[in-house]
């Protein structure tokens, strides 16, 4: 059976080739899979593209037509356990402008056993999440006689996330400068050094304390565990891929942000591409679209080809195009029109708009293919 | 015979600055007078208006090319300036080279050993990223240039240039005046200015000042009379006017010896005017306006933005031989006829060639003249001119008429338009149909055809283009025809199925109905099937059976219906697992997920068996069958649908009290603090996460309960069921409760003052505060829970309002980067510099719109080779 494949392997795509292998039963004669796979080539030629089909701009139609029938701010939604994400036009759009600060930043981390089965994965969480000083204190206050501010810590939610005060102590010292940092009886007493602090500064510095970082991944603001299919993963609100790679009980294979700037820049080009694809086809599924997985594929192709992720914009993609006036023609056509003048470029007019401003016939689909009659 | 016809075709375009000898040159006069005409009206020689700029008034001729209105272009003139003045748009270039290059000696203070290396650098920039890379790197070597105070070649100190902006430089706050800029960048040498992206060939740094301007030919600014007889100039002579003006005063101050404030301050006027002529939005300039005081529209203004020359002019264009009115449905024409109004077919023609064989054809037309339908409104003769046929000239028309000619016919029954709805979203926005001429006024469409216009019927209007050419026609129907577009490319399925009452018409008669011969023939005749010979010689016939007359013989099929469980047991007793063998629908109903757009392979199916034609043929007859089937049955919904018996209220009642209870419960928990939060959650998100599952847990449970007590035969069921429109939720709506009101997924808010309305008492976090309706619509909203279905429903009006042009804008993005992708011969996906993109499309070469739902069937070949 093989080897009537094998022949197969040039002239069909891998994928059809496979799913030929799964679904033929085992004891088919070779005549009959040849037959088949005959069939099957033949029918694949006939599915093919033709030649100087404008494939990107039945990607954008094919992406931008139901842009209009998507809602604009739904957030995801259900039920107890699911973390809020922007999802919509609104993402859409922000994963095709490569923003830089997402709305709802997130990422779902896997986990390697037995944290996946759900054990101690509370914990777990609770680990990765940022915590900041602010969330182990009862109260901080001003104490304006001594010009001191008083920190009482909640000493629950440090057993919970196993500080000591000692250690509080050290963070506060480190992070803040110009206060000297005492324990006295349940209280932590920070005290400006030198010369008496100004009661302003003495009450923004009690707003900075409740901000300094005290353990965790910085970043992460929330965590969730959710069970998915079999397994736990965590959700999380904010990312930081770098940090969370790197500890130890993640399956690090799986888990992904949904950033994609991020992802780029610590996992690489191939696993941005792959990141655009994955985001923008789950918002089209949880909105009830259809769209073919070729355009959302030739989109991301189009913004990572260059080796970095550009987005769809005047700054990014456009940008790169090769003709002034197809520049031109889409955002600021002065400054492209000026900056062409200025070191002379030459358009060679070899896409679509110029023509179409020119009155010529586009070099896309029919407009293509040349006659050449010789002159008698 | 005509001889060949040659195009000439633009190959490339290369831009560039005009220098100040090559505007003299081209220009056909010098402007010397703000004054435009004189006494009598004519335009004065050396004013704005001269005739050798150009003609605007009939019966003038152009003093430069002899040519009358609209047929001279237009020339360029040009003023001398008595100072130079700076170009406004060119000032960061003069900033960048006056900050980088020696005051002396105009080198660029780069020592020499470096020079190749920063010009190896920018080279390889401009290889990796193109000239936009370039111009970055340019920047960041700028930057560190700044600092350097000795220039390298000639050892003269340095200064620091700042900008005033917009246009006035300075050095030790020593005003560098636009003369001795332009000395500077004269002394720059070309091949420095390599360095900094600049082309010396087509651009020189001192060609950024100006020494002299060019003045723009009449026919670019041309002057509008008023009904009074007076004149009005458009706003560009207006600024040539101001700047003429001021440029003559500066010119008369300095004959004349002037003091050099005064002199300062007009070349500071002139440089103001000669700014805004060219962008009359610069930030830091008070825009020039007209005496009514709203502002000039200069040159920039002319280019730029959605209206402006660039994409409303060049980039989209407007057409002849086009129709726009009101559209209404028929369902009796073919799915790709268009029904237009005698009106329109009397107005917009087809051109036909007079040849040997037509001419006796075509002089009927022309006989019967404009206005008597079929005729012909034109005669074009071989030379190009245009000959209108009136009752006075019809004789000799006919009389000229030979070969060569052509006459621009009515349009008839089966001529070829293209029609289409705005937006065009996609490329089925856009079809080519046959065109049946139609009494009234409107344009006739089939209903099946909705779908991929997105079309209705509240007032929608739409396009039609009539293509003038053979070979536009041509290209039309074998690309756009409406049968072409049936799949489409977007998922690879029907796009084009059957809606609203065809899918109840073939569900109620693939469900369970029955027909006598005569009945059965007469739908099958009404739908327009002529052959009906695979009807058995039976007297009863079911729906099924009159169903399979309109399916090819050999059409095997297997499929689901709507309400597909995959319990082979529940599927058999709701008859949903449709099976087509040899033409004949053995089992399944007919209803949405086999007949409607975007949905099963059924459609699909009978498009790659027997083609384009006989698949849209087919469709149109089922569809007509559908809509016969129920014109047969009669069919409405009524309020009676919506009617639930004694028990279904009280249970409905009971659920919904239980359901408030339960709330109370919760809150009361709550107010204790006994409830407990979820984790990541507070306690407050936790009672609002519960009491929302829980209250629609209850609206569920009336949804079912209506489900349960409604009367199956319904109209509304059946509508519901069949999927044609409406579903279970909406007549639960209707008959049990309408349910939560949600803002931005929450329950309505409580606002500032504490409580949605003033009714409730503050803090209240009961269901009925929050925006739960526990009425029907049937049975009326009370007047609080009307409010909060208001809120909802401008909440979502608002919500469409701001995503169309959101939408709008990604759209054009995306449609802006990537229209020049396209498949090239060897297969790879490439834009138009050539870059690869992909090496094969989707990386299995295959296009979507010849797949079925994006795959290709393999199953399908198997079972059937294997099966024969």
């Amino acid at each position: 059976m093989d080897d009537v494949l094998k022949e197969y392997s040039k002239q069909l795509p891998i994928k059809i080739i496979d799913e030929v292998k799964k679904s033929v039963p085992k004891n088919v004669s070779k005549s009959k899979l040849k037959e088949i796979m005959e069939n099957i080539l033949e029918e694949y030629k006939s599915m093919k593209v033709a030649f100087g089909e404008s494939v990107g701009l039945i990607s954008a139609e094919s992406i931008g037509e139901p842009g209009t029938q998507m809602t604009l701010n739904t957030f995801h939604f259900a039920g107890v356990s699911e973390m809020n994400v922007t999802m919509g036009l609104p993402r859409i759009i922000e994963i095709l402008d490569c923003s830089k600060s997402l709305s709802t930043p997130m990422m779902e981390i896997y986990l390697t056993s037995p944290l996946n089965k759900g054990k101690g994965i509370k914990e777990y969480a609770e680990k990765i999440k940022e915590t900041t000083l602010g969330e182990c204190i009862k109260e901080v206050s001003v104490n304006l006689g001594n010009s001191t501010i008083e920190v009482e810590t909640d000493d629950n939610k440090m057993n919970i996330l196993k500080i000591t005060k000692n250690k509080i102590i050290k963070i506060v010292n480190t992070s803040l400068k110009g206060y000297t940092v005492k324990e006295s009886g349940n209280l932590i007493i920070l005290k400006p050094r030198g010369k008496e602090d100004t009661v302003n500064n003495l009450f923004k510095t009690k707003e900075k304390i409740k901000s300094i970082y005290v353990s965790g991944i910085k970043g992460i603001t929330q965590v969730l565990p959710v069970k998915k299919g079999e397994e736990y993963v965590i959700v999380t609100a904010g990312t930081n891929l770098k940090e969370v790679l790197g500890m130890e009980g993640v399956d690090s294979s799986r888990s992904f942000s949904n950033d994609i700037r991020e992802i780029n820049s610590i996992l690489g080009i191939e696993a941005a591409r792959q990141s655009i694809l994955n985001e923008v086809t789950k918002v089209i599924d949880v909105q009830g679209l259809n769209v073919d997985v070729r355009h959302i594929m030739l989109v991301a192709d189009t913004m990572s080809i260059s080796g970095l992720v550009k987005g769809i914009t005047r700054y990014g993609v456009v940008s790169e195009k090769s003709s002034v006036l197809a520049r031109a023609s889409f955002e600021t056509p002065l400054r492209h029109v000026i900056n062409a003048s200025i070191s002379g470029e030459k358009d060679e007019l070899n896409s679509v708009v110029e023509n179409v401003m020119l009155n010529q016939v586009i070099p896309v689909g029919s407009g293509v293919p040349k006659l050449v009659v010789r002159k008698e | 015979m005509m001889g060949p016809s040659i195009h000439k075709k633009v190959d490339s375009i290369v831009f560039g600055v005009f220098s100040p000898k090559i505007i003299k040159k081209m220009s056909s006069a010098k402007v010397v007078t703000p004054e435009l005409y004189d006494k009598e009206g004519y335009p004065v020689d050396g004013g704005l208006m001269d005739i050798r700029l150009g003609v605007i008034d009939p019966g003038l001729r152009c003093k430069t090319c002899g040519q009358k209105l609209k047929e001279c272009t237009g020339h360029f003139g040009y003023i001398e300036l008595a100072r130079p003045v700076i170009h406004y748009n060119f000032v960061s270039t003069v900033l960048t080279l006056l900050r980088s290059t020696c005051r002396e000696c105009g080198r660029v203070l780069i020592p020499k050993n470096k020079i190749d290396s920063y010009a190896k650098v920018l080279d390889q920039a401009e290889q990796e990223g193109g000239i936009s890379a370039r111009r970055s790197k340019i920047k960041e070597i700028i930057t560190t240039l700044r600092t350097t105070n000795k220039c390298p070649w000639c050892k003269s100190r340095q200064q620091k240039v700042v900008i005033e902006k917009p246009t006035s430089f300075y050095e030790n706050e020593k005003r560098i005046t636009p003369i001795e800029a332009r000395a500077r960048l004269e002394k720059v040498p070309d091949e420095d200015c390599m360095l900094f992206g600049i082309n010396a060939k087509a651009f020189r740094p001192e060609w950024s000042v100006l020494t002299v301007l060019p003045i723009p030919p009449v026919t670019m600014r041309p002057s509008i009379t008023l009904e009074s007889g007076e004149r009005s100039e458009d706003d560009l002579t207006h600024k040539l006017g101001d700047i003429v003006r001021i440029n003559q005063r500066l010119f008369e101050n300095i004959n004349a010896g002037a003091p050099e404030i005064i002199i300062e301050d007009l070349w500071d006027l002139l440089q103001y005017h000669i700014t805004t002529f060219f962008d009359n939005a610069v930030a830091q300039l008070p825009p020039a306006r007209h005496r009514s005081g709203q502002p000039l529209k200069t040159i920039s203004a002319r280019i730029k933005s959605k209206e402006g020359r660039i994409r409303h002019n060049l980039a989209g264009k407007r057409t002849n031989f086009s129709a726009r009115t009101v559209i209404s449905p028929d369902p009796m024409i073919d799915l790709d006829e268009v029904g237009i109004p005698i009106i329109v077919a009397m107005k917009l023609s087809v051109p036909e060639k007079v040849t040997e064989w037509n001419a006796e054809y075509l002089k009927k037309f022309i006989d019967r003249g404009p206005k008597k339908y079929p005729g012909a409104n034109y005669v074009v003769r071989p030379d190009g001119k245009k000959k209108k046929i009136t009752d006075e000239t019809k004789e000799q028309v006919i009389e000229e008429l030979q070969p060569g000619y052509s006459v621009e016919r009515h349009l008839m029954d089966g001529d070829i338009a293209i029609f289409n709805r705005q937006p065009s979203l996609h490329r089925m926005s856009m079809m080519c149909h046959r065109i049946r001429v139609l009494p009234n006024k409107t344009f006739r469409l089939n209903p099946a055809v909705c779908a991929p216009y997105n079309a209705d019927f509240d007032g929608d209007e739409m396009n039609l283009h009539v293509p003038q050419t053979e070979e536009a026609r041509i290209e039309a129907e074998i690309l756009m025809q409406v049968k072409t577009q049936l799949i489409s490319p977007r998922y690879g399925l029907s796009i084009i199925g059957c809606i609203q009452d065809a899918i109840t018409g073939n569900y109620l008669l693939t469900k369970a109905l029955n027909f006598s011969r005569e009945e059965a023939v007469e739908l099958l005749l009404a739908a327009r099937e002529n052959d009906l010979s695979s009807l058995s010689n039976k007297q009863k016939f079911s729906g099924k059976e009159i169903f399979s007359v309109l399916l090819p013989t050999d059409f095997n099929f297997e499929g689901k219906s709507k309400g597909f469980t995959g319990d082979e047991k529940v599927d058999m007793k709701n008859d949903t697992v449709v099976v087509i063998k040899k033409g004949q629908l053995e089992s399944g109903i007919m209803d949405k997920a086999n007949l409607g757009e975007g949905s099963g392979l059924m459609l699909r199916n009978l498009v790659k068996q027997y083609g384009e034609q006989k698949a849209i043929e087919i469709l149109g007859k089922i569809f007509r069958l559908g809509i016969e089937v129920l014109l047969k049955l009669g069919f409405s919904c009524c309020l009676h649908d919506t009617d639930m018996p004694k028990e279904a209220r009280e249970e409905i009642e009971n659920t919904l009290s239980k359901a408030y209870e339960d709330v109370d419960e919760m809150i009361a928990q709550f107010n204790e603090g006994k409830l407990e939060a979820f984790p990541g959650r507070s306690v407050e998100e936790t009672l609002e996460l519960k009491i929302l599952e829980r209250l629609n847990g209850a609206r569920n449970k009336t949804g079912g309960i209506v489900g349960d007590f409604a009367q199956k035969d319904s109209s509304t069921i059946i509508m519901a069921n069949s999927g044609a429109r409406g579903n279970p939720l909406n007549l639960a709506q209707m008959a049990g409760c309408v349910g939560q009101q949600a803002l931005r997924g929450k329950r309505i808010d409580l606002g500032y003052s504490g409580r949605t309305l003033s009714a409730f008492k503050k803090g209240d976090l009961s269901p009925d505060s929050r925006g739960f309706i526990r009425n029907s619509f049937k049975k009326g909203l009370a007047p609080h829970e009307f409010f909060f279905g208001a809120m909802t429903g401008r909440d979502s009006l608002m919500d469409t309002a701001l995503r169309t042009p959101k939408s709008g804008y990604l759209y054009r993005r995306l449609a802006n980067a990537m229209q020049d992708v396209k498949i090239e011969y060897d297969e790879s996906v490439r834009d138009a510099t050539g870059n690869v993109i992909q090496f094969n499309y989707g990386e299995d070469n295959l296009d979507v719109s010849k797949t079925e739902g994006g795959k290709l069937n393999v199953q399908r070949i198997i079972k059937s080779v294997l099966k024969a």
